[in-house]
């Protein structure tokens, strides 16, 4: 008898309408049907959500922290995209 | 570069990774860590992991033979919880590079170690309030301290354990309660569940910290919060009175207040007995992972015919198009 794996998923949960889905953990599951009943089973029963994603984990792409500094910081310097930049007179209402 | 460079390289990462650690920043999993780091938290969340799925065990030998309706439903949700439990923490476990195939094998092998509460027996429906609350109230206090460990995933995981796991404590606590007010065959029930597991509950907050060598490191890493005493002496400080509130008694003749440090003392622990249960002669350790086999070995042509049918659905998608 060969061992038998099943294939990592990684489960996101939107809590309620409204709300982002959020990543939440992973399971293991044969296919993406089998990883939605698990999922519900292991992430969802106290009612946590009402709609969940799956997504093998081999096809999730991601940034990496060691080029996180490179990566991220052409927004370093664009302190202007800020609205807190700007210099508004107290009493000009409504900015 | 020489090898010389390469040493330096790992000081100046070792020492950014403890400013990280320091400055209270979660570690998360792409992140570059000390080997030991990684190690060490593969050991622990992966016997966490395992203490929660054999933890299913000694409870589950009474879900047929719960008292009522009410008690059996409980008992089932509580147990799936436990199943939750362990499946959260292989999902931290394997964001550190560690297989499910490979962790499973090790508890299955012997190699990997799990609570050795769960190697003594439930003897009564006693025992099933009573884990509940002795136990899974002994894990709380741990867990609550682990909910601020420094890896993001293992925290993450215990917070949401920790959520969930108020229920298993006060349903616990409940079932105590009912017996307690019972007739007398079933205060004595209480008692004799209260005066097996104490303990063994106390036992699993692990070694004195002057017997706990890898706690310095843990402490310096955050991944443990606290030591070992610290948090026996705040299940001792909150179970005491519950214990009393029960009117039952804590089966050490040497637990009294101490008015001067503010806190419970207690009497000698059986340490020699806690040794043999981790080192295996424990009254169900064999028992709990032949259990443990079993339901693995069983639930394999399951795994076969789901990953079989997925294969098939593929290659049928595949020549449609």
């Amino acid at each position: 008898m060969v061992d038998q794996y099943l294939p990592l998923w990684e489960v996101f949960v939107r809590s309620k309408r409204g709300m982002d889905h959020k990543h939440c953990g992973s399971v293991h599951a044969a296919d993406a049907e089998q990883a939605l009943q698990y999922a519900r089973d292991v992430y969802t029963r106290r009612s946590e959500g009402n709609s969940i994603w799956v997504v093998e984990a081999t096809h999730i792409v991601a940034s990496q922290p060691d080029d996180q500094e490179a990566f991220f910081e052409p927004a370093d310097d664009k302190v202007y995209r800020h609205a807190t930049f700007y210099d508004v007179p107290a009493d000009v209402k409504h900015m | 570069m020489t090898p010389q460079d390469q040493v330096v390289d790992i000081d100046a990462l070792e020492k950014e990774f403890q400013e990280r650690i320091d400055a209270e920043k979660k570690i998360e999993p792409k992140d570059w860590m000390p080997e030991a780091y990684r190690r060490t938290l593969i050991r622990q969340i992966s016997q966490h992991a395992h203490s929660e799925v054999v933890g299913q065990l000694p409870e589950g030998n009474w879900i047929t033979r719960a008292p009522s309706l009410r008690r059996k439903a409980i008992l089932l949700a509580k147990v799936q919880d436990e199943a939750g439990h362990g499946l959260y923490l292989y999902s931290a476990a394997e964001t550190l590079g560690s297989s499910r195939e490979q962790m499973i094998d090790d508890l299955h092998a012997g190699k990997a170690k799990y609570s050795s509460i769960f190697n003594y027996p439930t003897l009564s429906w006693a025992d099933v309030p009573a884990i509940g609350w002795l136990v899974d109230g002994a894990a709380i206090v741990n867990q609550v301290a682990l909910c601020r460990t420094s890896y993001g995933p293992y925290s993450r995981a215990m917070i949401r354990v920790c959520k969930e796991e108020s229920f298993h404590a006060r349903q616990g606590f409940e079932g105590m309660l009912a017996l307690a007010r019972g007739n007398e065959a079933q205060k004595k029930m209480c008692q004799d569940a209260i005066n097996r597991y104490w303990w063994p509950a106390l036992m699993m907050f692990g070694p004195s910290d002057a017997e706990s060598p890898n706690s310095a490191q843990s402490m310096k890493w955050k991944i443990k919060r606290f030591s070992n005493d610290e948090l026996r002496q705040k299940f001792v400080d909150q179970t005491v009175p519950q214990i009393e509130y029960l009117g039952m008694e804590v089966p050490d003749p040497d637990c009294k207040w101490n008015e001067e440090r503010g806190h419970y003392d207690i009497g000698e622990m059986p340490w020699e007995e806690f040794f043999a249960v981790i080192k295996g002669h424990g009254p169900c350790n064999h028992e709990r992972l032949q259990a443990r086999q079993k339901a693995h070995d069983e639930g394999n042509w399951v795994r076969e015919a789901a990953l079989a049918y997925q294969k098939k659905q593929a290659d049928k998608k595949q020549s449609v198009a």
